[in-house]
Order: C-alpha cells, then structure tokens, then sequence
C-alpha cells in the first residue's frame, strides 16, 4: 500500500468535488494499492487540518471553511507548512496574472509536492517557468481538469497517441456558449435571453464574459498550445471573437444549410471564433458538451465529447491525474 | 481545362461507346460519367453527362467528331468553379452595401458569389447573411476568405466561416 499525503488548496465548487469524490473512492484506490490522504484543506478563511485524514462529512456541510477551520494559516504559508507529497490547486481561476494560484503551485513545486489542477490561470501565464520548476524538483505537475474538464484530451494526446504527429485541435471548449448557442438555434431566441435563462440555470456567470467573450476557451487554447505543441505562447497570441455578435437568424440561416455555428478554439492556429460547423460532424455537440477533433498523422482525426465543467466531473479529471502520477513508470526505470 | 459535357444518346445498344470513341481519340480523360437511363428526354432520348480534362484546343474537334457520330451535345462548358465555400455574416450586411461586399469577391476573376440569402429582423438590428462563394481551386477559396475578412474588418461584420475538415 502506498500512502499518499495531499493538501488541497481551493474550497470552492470544485473544491467539495475533490473531498466529495476522494471520499467515496476511498476503497476502489485502496484496491488499486494508494491510500490517499486528504491531510489538509485550505481557503481564504483559513486551514483544516487531520493527519489520518479528514473527515469528509464534517466540512462537506460547510460552504467555506470558517467554522471547521483548525488553522488560521492560508495560501503560501500552508503550503510551505504542511508535509503533504502532492497539492491540488482549485482556487478561482485568473487569467491575467494567474494568482493566487500562481504562487500556490510555485511554493508546492519547488518544495518537492507534486501538483495536479484545475486551475487555467497559472498555466496560461506561466505554463513554462512551473514546467521547469517541476522538473527541476523532480515532481510532476498535471493539468487535465483545465480543458474540456472531465472530456479526456491531455493525457490522450500525451499517452494513448502517443507516437502519432498531432496537426492541431479543434473542438468546443466552453459549455456555457455551447448551450447558449445551442437555445438560441433550438429556440429562435436572442442572446440576451439565452444568456438569462444560462444565468438562472446556473450555467453562466453573472458576469458572464468571461465565457461569452471567448476568454476562457481562448485559456483552453494557450495551454493545449504550450503542453501538447511545446508552442510557448501568451493568451495575447490568441486572436478572440466571442459569441455575443451571433444573431438567432444567422443560427437559423446556417441550419437550414446543413451547418450549426459553435465557438471553436483552433491549435496551433491561436484562434478562438464562432465557426460553421456542419451538423453532423462528430465536434457538432450540444447542450453543455464540450467537445475535440484531434488531428493525427497515423490515427487520422480522433473525437472526444463529454461534460466541460461540474463539481463531480473536474473532480473526477483530478483524480484521474493523482492515480496516473503514481501509477506512472517510467520506461528507463523498466528496464 | 476541366470540361463538363451533356450528350444525348439514342436508346439503342452501342450508343456510350459510340460516344466514347472520340474522347479516346482526342485524349481526353474522363472524370465522371453520369448515365441517366431512368430520365429519357420526350424525344426518347438518355442524357448522359461527362467532366472531362482535356486540351483546350481539342474541343471543337471533339464536338465535330461526336455531332457525326450521330450523338447530339446539348451543352459543353468549361467547369472553372470547382471548389466552394459557406460563410454567414453578421452585423449591418445590407446597409455597408452588400453590393459592393459581393463586387468584392466577383471582381477577383476567380472567385464569385453564387448564393446569397439574408434575414433582417428589425431596421436598427443587426442583420445576417448566408453566402456561397465558388472559386476555381482551394488555393482561391482561401485568397477569397481573406477579401471577406479584410472586408468584414472595415464594415464591422461578424464573419463566420467553416471549419476545415483536416488541419494539415
């Protein structure tokens, strides 16, 4: 048995995710020989801290950890603190300078922790100095819940393809404009309504920009660029066109010509716009589903769709990653 | 030159081959041949329709040779679109004169814009434009994209167009 101490960092949607599904996994990754630990959780409010493990049902209640923290340590102070082999970062994402995230995922690295996120922010600014820092500390560092969240992209390009030359990627990287697209064709409604009903359903923000100008998916593309294509770009590379241009009668124009209108993010091409995408093509997802045609040299064009975002689902993407961390061989250690 | 040609044949055994003989003899290389048995013409005639690459100067001799042959050419031309692409704009497409936004594609001599359809929903709204454009060759489709995002640009449209089939 393997015992595997982890800090998660991050408390919020996601963050009960992780607790949530560790939790309920517990037995089958015993199964598999890993004993994860959940040894400390830390938020804004402060830190939870168990050494046998915390107790999933005392803080799953609780919004924020105000009330159950046994800790006033926070962020950087926490991680430098606490002895845990492995951080998940889920704080809220920024794009612009990546923190506080940012700082979170340097202190771990360069302390010897492995890190697995779902954190866009720090990777879009600075995917290449915490690459380095990981191998410099010998420590891996795992991004999968960042696109397409549960949707396998990442680590199918990067192990099950391997060995095939990736041309590019283009898929539908953002749920909320994919189901505000989607109503606005199956409705005939404006954007304005869309994105209302989107809000009140929980699926867009109240600031909804973010996703509707194209930026979160225009992340998405800056980091497929500097993971999969070792392309070392900024998100200013990437040329935006959001969705709120699109009119229900364009939407209505190219159905009835056989097309549907989604927001594709294009790599290596940097781009991010809404594109004419013919109906039955397999990235042609509705609803929530985000989707990627991978372009390959020997497997010809792969295609994966799944849920883009959710507690339970970004969860699931990190947890594949910590699983993969300590089930990794490397091939000079086989033979 | 690629070369689209509708014949008309008699009904009687024979006829494709007849018909084929001349293209042999003046190389020409067929693309496609449709033979539609099933749509005879009132006069009871079967309209079969080539594309073919051939010589430019070789056709007169070919239509000669097939008139004698006794199989009629309805119709030959030169097949100079072959490739075609959809885009949807949005934004005020008649009022920054749609007229001149089609000019722009015409007037390249390699590309045209063969299908148009537009919805405007209110005077102050924005309104939203199907077009087709055809091109000689996939090369001229691009150089015809970039004109319309050049002009999409300056007239402040949203234009949309296709996703690609293969990123290579």
């Amino acid at each position: 048995m393997r015992d595997v101490k982890i800090s998660l960092v991050g408390y919020g949607i996601v963050g009960h995710g992780v607790v949530d599904v560790l939790n309920r996994k517990k037995k089958v990754l015993r199964d598999m020989g890993l004993n994860l630990k959940l040894i400390s959780v830390s938020d804004h409010t402060g830190t939870v801290l168990a050494e046998d493990g915390i107790d999933a049902d005392k803080i799953l209640g609780e919004r924020t950890l105000a009330n159950v923290a046994t800790s006033s340590m926070k962020g950087k102070e926490a991680i430098a603190a606490i002895d845990s082999d492995l951080m998940i970062e889920v704080t809220p994402t920024n794009i612009v300078h990546g923190q506080p995230g940012l700082g979170h995922m340097e202190a771990a690295l360069s302390s010897g922790k492995h890190v697995v996120t779902s954190n866009k922010g720090p990777l879009v600014v600075s995917y290449g100095k915490l690459k380095k820092l990981a191998e410099d500390n010998g420590v891996m560092m795992k991004f999968e819940a960042t696109v397409g969240g549960t949707m396998p992209l990442i680590s199918l390009v990067e192990r099950t393809l391997v060995g095939n030359q990736i041309y590019g990627i283009r898929g539908i990287f953002n749920g909320t404009c994919n189901y505000i697209l989607t109503r606005m064709t199956e409705e005939g409604i404006a954007y304005t309504h869309a994105l209302s009903e989107a809000q009140d359903m929980g699926i867009a923000e109240a600031d909804p920009s973010y996703d509707v100008e194209g930026v979160d998916t225009a992340g998405k593309v800056v980091i497929l660029a500097n993971s999969l294509f070792n392309m070392n770009v900024k998100y200013s590379d990437v040329d935006v066109t959001g969705i709120t241009g699109v009119t229900p009668e364009a939407l209505a124009l190219a159905k009835k010509r056989g097309y549907a209108i989604k927001l594709i993010g294009d790599v290596p091409a940097l781009t991010v716009r809404p594109t004419l995408v013919p109906l039955d093509s397999p990235i042609a997802v509705s609803g929530t589903l985000n989707s990627a045609a991978i372009y390959t040299d020997l497997s010809g064009t792969i295609t994966v769709s799944g849920l883009g975002a959710g507690s339970i689902e970004t969860a699931s993407a990190i947890l594949t990653d910590i699983i993969s961390i300590y089930r990794t061989k490397r091939i000079d250690t086989i033979f | 030159m690629r070369l689209s040609m509708d014949l008309e044949l008699q009904d009687i055994p024979g006829q494709l081959l007849l018909a084929l003989q001349p293209l042999k003899e003046n190389k020409a290389n067929i693309i496609s041949v449709v033979h539609h048995r099933d749509r005879k013409t009132p006069r009871g005639m079967i309209p079969v329709r080539f594309v073919l690459e051939m010589d430019r100067s070789k056709i007169e001799a070919l239509q000669t040779k097939l008139k004698e042959s006794g199989i009629s050419v309805v119709r030959a031309g030169e097949d100079r679109f072959m490739e075609s692409v959809s885009v949807v704009l949005v934004g005020h497409v008649l009022d920054s004169d749609i007229g001149d936004t089609v000019k722009r594609i015409d007037s390249t001599g390699f590309a045209e814009v063969m299908d148009l359809a537009l919805t405007m929903p209110g005077v102050d709204e924005p309104s939203s434009a199907f077009m087709k454009i055809r091109a000689t060759g996939k090369a001229e489709i691009q150089k015809a994209l970039t004109i319309l995002r050049e002009v999409g640009k300056e007239k402040k449209l949203l234009v949309i167009e296709p996703i690609e089939a293969e990123a290579v």
